[in-house]
């Protein structure tokens, strides 16, 4: 008989894609973002960038390993990502400590209990995010100033914030939008904010970058942008004295983070082109809505966890478009 | 813009190693075992015994009903015996094994190299020639030719595929065959036509065989009702569903055959086939042969008679490499791997790839990270992650109405997945109890 060869069944080649490349594209895709906000926070990006990841991998290397007693899989990526993004939605300020408590419940309850990677319905780092808002609000909205390194004791709102405070004091919309940096500035990236939200322009590096390698399709990131702009454009044409413009909207807060990074996470994100312009348009629209009626000025986060709740509705009512699904003439057969 | 079909697709490496090599005649084997079923259909019955003398052309298996296929002897010999042996499927097969003796041809063959382009038979004459040479389906799916070209009652042929795509990388022998044997495939195209009594014939090659598009278009552009159609090169343009829409821009339904869109699809080898038999009297029984890999000396393209053994193949195209860890029946998406190399050469063998051992193992299989890439490039718009759950949960009523018969294996899902999940193994496995549930149901 001679020798035996493997016998699989076909295909019997491989595109090569993996989930270890997928999610070290992911971060490195981020790598622009993170430089900027080196340029703007100084050390800080970089202690709090590094224990989220620490964290986050050391509580899925120690889950996987005590807890489920099975093979540690912390070298795909995924919980390096967490951490990452995690560390991307905080300010620069926070306190190493804090950060540590987000991330386990980032993985240790967002992630893990599901089953891991792949099981999640929720975002992980926006769970870990959103946990920390609501358990230290104090030092989850005091920003460092952009610019001034090192120097902890300056703190300075994000434009969203003072829109939000001005509009509540009465102000109209236009003279408080000429206290803050004009819109280029803040594509630009000089504003206050979360560490790796700031710069519009490095994300969409980043995000240009994740289209180019395949990562990403353009379905999400494109219905949360274009949803957004409309949504907050109509309510900006009606009246211009109460709403701010679509680029406003557009460059501030988290919108540009969350439509190329947090929404576009496969694990929470639907699984098929029409289900995920739905998906990314209630982003859209949920965010402005929580920034112009909801309590906090920034809505991102909510509105990617409310739809990522909606994720197993939408992959079960809507369907891709199937081959052959035409009704067979009646003339023939 | 090239035309092409719409949903789905995948640009694997094409790795057409043996597109430059000629056509060449591999020398005769010593003995041939020739399988009695090498089609789709019920197997042909043997109609020879051990000592029995034979030429070659010569009929040893004759079709058992419709769907089935006359098989011919490829050699010129003694009857050794009639017994089960290796064939692909990697079961032992009944089939006749013969001793090769010389080279005596029938003598109704004709043996020139002669074009024969006028024709004089009618549609009838031509089905029956058809039939009796025992002609399949060459590219891989083996299903009888001349069933193919009767169409069921109330249904009409309208137009006439010829299939030049050869979209599985690697494969080179249908591109092979149309540079060398463009004049015949011409002939054998205007025979097809005639059989099903279409008036327009379209022949659709993939846009990465430049040199084979302007030989067809040169020789099409004589005949006002043949036209060549150049595609966009997108694996599997091949599938006569994705063919036909690129091509017609036809749809086939869900469930129904090409020909509910008044659609015939024939491939190159096959056109060939139909031509010899036809116009030269030359039953089925030898083949085109791609003998391919990254790591095989020469990669060829032979002409071979059927029932030949793989290894003396190998050999021919330099030997077996050392690190040789599987080799395929076809080309690497769709391709059966075999466990050796002592098997025969049937209809349809239309590669032999060799892989080294590095890339026949696959790779660690991780959670689905519903990336959706499966969804994206699957050609029939199924959800491939969700088939393969519910096949694993075995769930088979929602396998079915989530169109898990619509799958046409092509192998693209798991190609494509980044976590190495086995798609397909569990789609299949799937498709098997899903039919089985839709025969039980009928009276
Ligand atoms: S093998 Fe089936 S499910 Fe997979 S891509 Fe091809 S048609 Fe779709
Ligand atoms: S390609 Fe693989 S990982 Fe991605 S959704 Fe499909 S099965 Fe899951």
């Amino acid at each position: 008989m001679g020798k035996l060869f493997t016998i699989s069944p076909s295909p019997h080649v491989h595109s090569g894609d993996s989930v270890n490349k997928i999610m070290y594209g992911v971060i490195l895709a981020l790598l622009p973002a993170f430089i900027w906000s080196v340029m703007m926070f100084g050390l800080d990006s970089v202690r709090v960038t590094l224990i989220a990841v620490a964290a986050c991998v050391a509580f899925e290397l120690l889950i996987q390993k005590f807890i489920l007693k099975v093979k540690p899989q912390i070298a795909d990526g995924s919980a390096a990502l967490t951490g990452v993004l995690l560390a991307f939605n905080v300010p620069a300020s926070v306190p190493s400590w804090m950060l540590i408590v987000g991330a386990l419940v980032s993985i240790g309850i967002a992630k893990m209990p599901f089953g891991g990677l792949g099981n999640n319905p929720f975002n992980p780092a926006l769970v870990g995010r959103v946990f920390m808002l609501i358990s230290f609000p104090v030092n989850m909205t005091s920003w460092p100033v952009a610019g001034s390194f090192g120097v902890d004791a300056v703190t300075a709102a994000t434009p969203l914030a003072l829109l939000k405070e001005g509009i509540k004091s009465g102000q109209p919309v236009v003279e408080i939008l000429k206290g803050l940096p004009a819109n280029m500035d803040l594509f630009l990236g000089n504003m206050g904010g979360s560490l790796g939200e700031i710069s519009a322009l490095a994300l969409l590096l980043g995000g240009v970058f994740m289209l180019i390698r395949k990562i990403i399709t353009w379905h999400i990131p494109v219905s949360v942008m274009v949803s957004a702009a409309i949504f907050s454009g109509i309510f900006w044409l009606i009246d211009p004295t109460k709403f701010a413009d679509p680029i406003f909207h557009l460059v501030t807060g988290g919108l540009m983070l969350g439509a190329f990074f947090m929404a576009t996470d496969m694990v929470t994100s639907p699984m098929n082109p029409k289900a995920q312009i739905i998906f990314g348009a209630g982003i859209g629209i949920l965010t402005i809505l929580i920034r112009f009626w909801g309590a906090y000025p920034e809505g991102v986060s909510f509105a990617i966890l409310i739809m990522n709740a909606l994720v197993p509705l939408l992959n079960r009512y809507v369907k891709p478009k199937r081959f052959g699904e035409v009704k067979i003439q009646s003339t023939k057969g | 813009m090239l035309k092409t079909f719409k949903i789905g697709g995948v640009h694997p490496a094409e790795n057409k190693l043996s597109a430059s090599k000629a056509i060449e005649v591999l020398a005769l084997p010593k003995t041939v075992f020739i399988p009695v079923g090498q089609h789709i259909g019920a197997p042909a019955e043997a109609i020879v015994k051990k000592g029995d003398k034979l030429m070659v052309g010569q009929l040893i298996a004759k079709s058992s009903g419709f769907v089935s296929a006359n098989i011919h002897s490829s050699v010129s010999g003694t009857v050794k015996k009639v017994e089960t042996g290796p064939d692909t499927s990697g079961y032992p097969k009944m089939g006749i094994y013969i001793d090769v003796e010389d080279d005596i041809w029938d003598e109704q063959i004709d043996r020139s190299a002669d074009l024969k382009s006028e024709i004089n038979l009618d549609s009838a004459a031509i089905l029956a020639k058809i039939q009796n040479a025992g002609i399949v389906g060459l590219g891989g799916a083996t299903f009888p030719t001349h069933v193919k070209l009767m169409p069921p009652k109330g249904m009409k042929a309208e137009v006439l595929l010829i299939n030049g795509v050869e979209c599985e990388p690697y494969l080179t022998s249908d591109h092979r065959m149309m540079l060398e044997h463009g004049e015949e495939l011409i002939v054998g195209v205007k025979l097809l036509m005639l059989a099903l009594n279409v008036d327009k014939a379209t022949i659709g090659i993939e846009n990465n065989k430049p040199d084979a598009i302007a030989k067809m278009s040169g020789l099409a552009a004589r005949h006002k009702n043949i036209s060549v159609i150049p595609l966009k090169v997108k694996y599997p343009q091949g599938g006569e569903k994705q063919l036909i829409k690129a091509v017609t821009g036809r749809e086939v339904p869900s469930g129904a055959l090409p020909i509910s869109v008044g659609a015939v699809v024939t491939n190159i080898a096959t056109t060939f086939a139909v031509y010899e038999a036809v116009q030269k009297n030359k039953p089925l029984f030898e083949r085109v042969v791609t003998v391919t890999g990254k790591t095989v000396k020469n990669p060829s393209n032979f002409k071979v008679r059927i029932g030949t053994t793989v290894s003396e193949l190998i050999e021919a195209a330099g030997g077996l490499p050392e690190n040789c860890g599987k080799i395929i029946n076809g080309g690497p998406m769709m391709g059966k791997a075999f466990a050796n190399t002592e098997i025969p050469v049937s209809k349809g063998t239309s590669g032999i790839l060799i892989m080294p051992e590095k890339e026949a193992k696959r790779s660690e299989t991780m959670p689905c990270i519903r990336c959706s890439r499966c969804v994206s490039v699957c050609p029939m718009g199924l959800e491939p992650f969700l088939l393969m759950t519910l096949s694993e949960r075995q769930v088979w009523e929602q396998l079915e109405t989530e169109k898990v018969m619509d799958c046409i294996e092509c192998g693209s899902c798991s190609y494509t997945c980044p976590a190495n999940r086995p798609l397909l193994d569990f789609i299949r496995l799937g498709k098997v109890k899903v039919g089985a549930l839709i025969r039980s149901r009928k009276p």
